[in-house]
Order: structure tokens, then sequence, then C-alpha cells
């Protein structure tokens, strides 16, 4: 084997392996809290689990991995039970009851750690905040490639991997299993209930399942990547899917990239400035954030940007509807065109970018300044004249409008393609006939996303 | 304290399996609670934090009819419907379908909860959905086959939303959302329905679309209970109304409940629903005349 392989088995293979599997089990399940808004849970499991640590210590008196993990599952826990209860008999709304319980739970543990017989515990505040996965050397790792064939050799790799991969197979275990029963238990909790799927007993079920996560990562990786874990991955792809399975998929990637990522990073980046190599949980957490960031502007649907796009394409569609519309009522009254200057003492600013769209598409024809109608422009307009003026006699006739109050109104509904209402008579409510109904190719239907 | 509806001199069916007995006088009272109704409640009372919400509610309803439940916001109609169902606890009282408890009726009942009450950007589409109405037939733990993904893509289409299966459900409008509700209810193939204002706020192409969907579950043999709002559409659209203000008013075939005395006992002083309501007695009796 390299030297080079053998340093990165030594120094590298268990901590990136143990935050790759906190990151990918607590992803994953970070999905339903998220979609449930429980996001706060993952905070106040994770926090709560520090005064597990502290009583398993006292009574155990040894800090083997086991009863470490029995008493931060028994808090986790604990905090569940803690959060209902004071929902029901505090009438608290959930985001306070988890605040209250989590904070008095955490300031126990800090307290029971000052307690003198606890100096000797080597459990310090760093370690709670971020862990200290760098520390997870494999110091035993061998240096012959086929020695990693043998269970042996995997027995020698840090205690907290083997803990992490079976909080992974669990976590993953119980979204694939119960998939159907979580999907109908978070959107509809009632109907769900009513089915026979107990939509309190699904909510109990996932949060002993976050609670053993968490406390599986919290040891390795420390509470701020857990919670940075439970939350961001999800959200990012929320913003990136539409569908709970590709959620689920879309976040274990997620979750993957900003450990591997983070770990990386945290360890070359700040190389690059002539700075010491930082934390590894701060770093993937601060990559899993950058990649939310992102999602939050590039989402192809729900990112900042693309809606910015699609508001100006619409309002494109709408200045281009309202040039259109004055081209006709011009045409009506026996002109045949304006001149731009005039189109924009009417239409405002956006009309130069109108008429540039219109003519793009071969709506209108502009000789030397002056605007007019092409045909397939004038078979346009009509329609577009046409739901104008059925609105109007609509909103007069139906909905019981004066006809002096309609033109506002229809002025906005005539940019709706879809539902305009149907066979109207042949004058609108001012008198101005209603164009008949056009060759229905000039007449699409819009795609009902919004576009 | 019950008030004695015009159901209660229906013809006694078969008597109550004597493991389930209760006191004779009970029975006497009570002569149709039996096997036959598809839903029967007896003495229910449910309270919120002390609170009575409903107080002392005896109910039977005739199979294969539509019912209405009726009553001013806050008279106890939706904690009716999820106190038959044990959504929320019973103060007292008990409740049989088919003379059964709600735990073994469970696969023979639907229920369609209001459409506010889920959260509608949730990520699934309207199939999925749909789908979610198998998901007691299909058991626990097991993913939805091809053949339940059929069987609620048929419910889609009879509500009119198969060309919507793959939409995602926040981009369909409310009286679409509400069809695919209706859809997922008809997925459950239940006999007995508890609807939660499926009218609310629906386009009128929906409404009808429920109505035709609501008669032809009739036809099937199935039995529905909604939550109505509209007063207006009583007569036309259902067999039975029960009247509720914390209690029944009065329950029964819609022209013998549908009295200016009980919608006054029921609404109370509140003017333009009785306005609403004297026109819609007036209607139905027009009809009838």
């Amino acid at each position: 084997m390299p030297q080079t392989l053998h340093n990165f088995m030594v120094l590298d293979f268990a901590p990136l392996l143990a935050g790759l599997l906190a990151a990918v089990s607590c992803g994953l399940l970070g999905n339903f809290l998220v979609l449930r808004k429980l996001s706060l849970m993952g905070d106040a499991i994770s926090h709560s689990v520090l005064p597990g640590l502290v009583i398993a210590f006292l009574i155990a008196q040894s800090r083997a991995p086991l009863p470490m993990l029995l008493g931060a599952l028994a808090a986790g826990v604990a905090t569940v039970v803690l959060v209902e209860l004071l929902k029901r008999l505090g009438k608290l709304e959930p985001g306070a009851a988890m605040g209250v319980v989590f904070s008095v739970l955490f300031a126990l543990g800090v307290l029971l750690l000052e307690h003198r017989a606890l100096r000797g515990m080597d459990l310090d505040a760093d370690c709670v905040l971020h862990g200290q996965i760098e520390y997870r050397i494999w110091a035993a790792a061998p240096t012959e490639l086929s020695a990693y064939l043998s269970l042996d050799t995997w027995a020698t790799a840090p205690v907290q991997l083997r803990i992490l991969l079976i909080s992974l197979v669990i976590s993953a275990v119980f979204v694939v299993v119960f998939f159907k029963e979580l999907r109908i238990a978070s959107f509809d909790p009632q109907a769900s209930t009513a089915a026979g799927i107990s939509a309190s007993v699904m909510h109990y079920a996932l949060m002993i399942v976050v609670a053993v996560a968490t406390v599986a990562s919290f040891e390795a990786v420390g509470s701020i990547l857990v919670i940075a874990m439970l939350i961001c991955p999800a959200a990012t792809a929320r913003l990136l899917t539409d569908r709970l399975k590709s959620q689920l998929w879309v976040s274990v990637g997620v979750a993957a990239t900003s450990a591997v990522g983070g770990y990386y990073a945290g360890a070359f980046v700040p190389g690059l400035f002539g700075l010491d190599a930082v934390n590894a949980a701060g770093a993937i957490t601060v990559v899993s954030g950058l990649l939310l960031l992102l999602a939050v502007l590039f989402s192809p649907w729900h990112g900042v940007i693309a809606r910015a796009v699609r508001q100006r394409r619409v309002r494109l569609d709408v200045l281009r509807d309202d040039l259109l519309g004055a081209l006709y009522r011009i045409e009506e009254s026996g002109e045949d065109g304006a001149e731009l200057a005039d189109l924009r003492a009417v239409l405002g600013s956006g009309t130069q970018l109108a008429v540039r769209s219109a003519s793009r598409q071969g709506l209108v024809s502009g000789d030397r300044g002056r605007i007019a109608l092409t045909d397939k422009g004038r078979a346009e307009s009509a329609g577009l004249i046409r739901r104008h003026r059925l609105w109007e006699h609509y909103l007069v006739g139906e909905a019981g409008f004066r006809p002096d109050h309609v033109h506002e109104t229809a002025e906005r509904l005539e940019h709706l393609r879809e539902q305009t209402p149907r066979r109207g008579p042949d004058a609108d409510p001012h008198g101005k006939p209603i164009p008949p109904e056009s060759d229905p190719n000039t007449d699409p239907s819009i795609d009902p996303r919004g576009a | 304290m019950t008030d004695k509806s015009p159901q209660s001199s229906a013809p006694s069916a078969a008597p109550t399996p004597t493991r389930l007995r209760p006191p004779q006088s009970v029975l006497d009272a009570r002569p149709e609670h039996s096997a036959q109704s598809p839903l029967s409640v007896h003495a229910m009372t449910v309270a919120y934090r002390r609170k009575p919400v409903l107080w002392d509610v005896d109910l039977d309803v005739e199979p294969r009819t539509l019912t209405a439940i009726i009553g001013p916001n806050g008279a106890g109609k939706s904690t009716f419907i999820k106190a038959c169902l044990n959504l929320v606890p019973r103060a007292t009282g008990d409740v049989e379908f088919w003379g059964m408890p709600f735990r073994k009726a469970r696969s023979r009942v639907g229920y369609m909860p209001q459409r506010e009450t889920v959260d509608w950007d949730f990520p699934v589409t309207a199939l999925d959905v749909a789908c979610m109405g198998r998901y007691r037939k299909i058991g626990w733990c097991r993913p939805v086959s091809r053949s339940h993904r059929e069987a609620a893509m048929a419910c889609l289409d009879r509500v009119g939303m198969a060309d919507y299966a793959d939409r995602q459900i926040s981009q369909l409008s409310g009286g679409q959302q509400q069809r695919v509700f209706l859809a997922r209810a008809l997925a459950q193939e239940a006999e007995l329905y508890f609807m939660d204002e499926p009218f609310a706020g629906v386009d009128a192409s929906t409404e009808r679309a429920i109505v035709r969907v609501l008669r032809d579950l009739r036809e099937r043999g199935s039995t529905v209970i909604c939550v109505h709002h509209d007063l207006q559409t009583v007569e036309a659209y259902f067999d039975n109304a029960v009247l509720i203000n914390m209690r029944i008013v009065a329950s029964g075939p819609v022209s013998e409940v549908f009295t200016p005395d009980t919608l006054h006992r029921t609404y109370g002083g509140r003017l333009t629903l009785l306005d609403q309501a004297s026109e819609a007695v007036a209607r139905a009796s027009r009809g009838r005349g």
C-alpha cells in the first residue's frame, strides 16, 4: 500500500467516514422533522444529550461507549416526552415547549459537569459544541491492502464508526420500511390516525430514531453539526424537488457532499490563506449552510433567481398584452397604428420592451416609428379584447358590479387564458363589440404553474 | 335530557348481541341501536378542558342515505365527527358502527378532513394523496403496489382529476385540492363516509362533481355524513339533516327537520343566517307543495 494511502487510512479515514455516516443518517431523518415543522426537536434532543451523558457517567463510573449511549438515549427520549407533556399540561406552543426543555436540560448538564466528581471526565464544552472527529485516528490501520479484507482489521477501527454505522442502518431501515406511514402521518395526521396508522405512534417512533441518530452522531461530531445536519440537507432538498422520494435521495446526496466537502475544505482552505486547519465539524456545517444558500438562490423552480425571471417574464407578457390591446382599440377608432411616443404616453416606461418583444413574435410591425398590428397580432389582440369584454360583461351581469367599475378588474383578468366566461353577448356593458371566438391555435392554454 | 328525534320512531331491527348488550332501559329508549345502523351514537358528551362542546348526543344514521350536519360555527360539528372516529376523547357515551366499536369497523369507515387541516405545500402529487386512501388496505410497511395505484388513479378519474395526477398538490386550485381529498376518500372504498365541509370554498363545477360523487356513493350502497354550511343547498343535496348546536336540536329527513322553529333554535339570533334559512324553508315547502 502506498504511503499516502496508508496516511489517509490512519489520519483521515475514520474522521471522514464518521462525518459522512453522521451527516447521512441525520440528513435522512431531518426530512420528516422539517416537513412536520419540528426542526427544533433535533436541537432539543442534541442539547439534552449532555445531562444524559453526565448522569450515565456518574452511574457507570466510566466512559465506556455503551453506558454513555444508553444515558444519552434515555435523555433524548425524556426530552421528547417532556416536550409533549409541556405542550399538553402547560398549554405551550411546540416551539416554546422545546425551547424550555432543551435549555433547562442543557444547563443541568453544564452544572453537573462543574461538579468535582466529574473533573476527571474529559467531556469539555469544546467537545460538546463541535465534537472531535479529527482525533479519531485509526493508529492500527494496517499497511497491507489485503488486510482490509479481514473483519479482524476493522475491529481495530475507532468504535464510534461502528456506532455510527449502526445508527445509519437504523435510520435507513426505519425510513424505508415505514416510508408510507411516515408520509401519511406527516401529511395528514388525522386521516392517518382514523385509517389506523396512529400519527402519535409514528411521531414517537420517529423521535426515538432521531434520538438514536443524534446521540450516535453527538459523540463523534458535536451538537452544532448534528443540528445543522438534521435541517440543512432536508431544507436544501425541499427547494430542489417536489416529490418526497426524490427529496430523501437529494438530502442524502447533499449531506454526503457537505460531509466530504466540509472535511477537506476545513483541512485545506484555511491553508490557502496561511492559516491553520479549522475544526472539521464546523467546516462541514458551514459547507452545508452554503449549499442551502446556493439552493435558495439557484433552485430551478423555488429559487430566488428563477422566481425573479418568471415574474419578469409575466410582467413582459402583461405589457405585451397591454400593447396589443391598445393597438386594437386604436384600430377600432379608425387609425391603423400609432407613434411609439403616443403609445408610451398610454402604456408607460416598459413600452419599448413590449414593442420589441411583440415584434420579435411577429405580432406588430414598426415602420419608421409607427407601430401597427400584423395579421397574427390582430388575431391575438382580438382574443385579448374578447376576454376583456367578456369579463366586463360577466362582472356586470353575474357579479353585480356597476358598469363604470369593471374596467380595472377586467384589465387584470384579460391576461388569464384559462376559464374565460363562456358564450357572451355581442357587446360589452359599454356597447363595444365583443370580437368572435378566434382560432384556438392563437388561444393556447398557458402552463398552469404560472409561467 | 335527550332530544327526541323524528327518527326514533323507525322500526326496530335485530337486537344487539348479548355480549355488548346495554341495560334494558337503555335499549327500550333507543330501539334502533342495532347492527343495521352504520352509525349509532348514544349519550355522547365531548369536552375540551372541562368545557362541554357536545352534550348528550344521540344519533342513528340510516344506511344508504346522505346526511348533512348543520349548525353555526363552534356548534361542535367537526368535533362530532372526530369524536366518532376516536380522534378526540369522549367524556361519556359510546359510538357503534354496524353494532361494532370503531376499532373493528375501521376499514369500512372513510374520513375526509377539512381541506385547511393539511399543509398543501407538502411534497406529494395528487396521485400520492389518492394512494393514501389505499394505505389501510395495503397494510403496514408494504409499498404501494401497481394495482393499488391503479385503483387510486380510477378514483382520481371519478372526480375528474386524472389529468392532474402528477401535479404537486400546491399547484392545484382549492377546488381541485378538494377533489383530490375526495378521491382519497373514495380510494378507501368505505361503506360509511365522514366528510368535513366538502363544499367549503369550491367552485361551481367542483360542487357539481362532488354532488355527483355523493349520489353515486349512495347508489352503490354507501352512507355519507357531511358537515355542511350552506343552508340553501341542504334540501337539494341531502336526504337527512342533523341540526347541531352543542346538542342535537333535530334530526331526520330534511323536509321534516328543516322548520323555522328548529332553525331558530339551532342558529339562535343570527339574523342573516336566519333570513337565509327561512328562504330555504320557503323553497323547500314550495318543492313539496
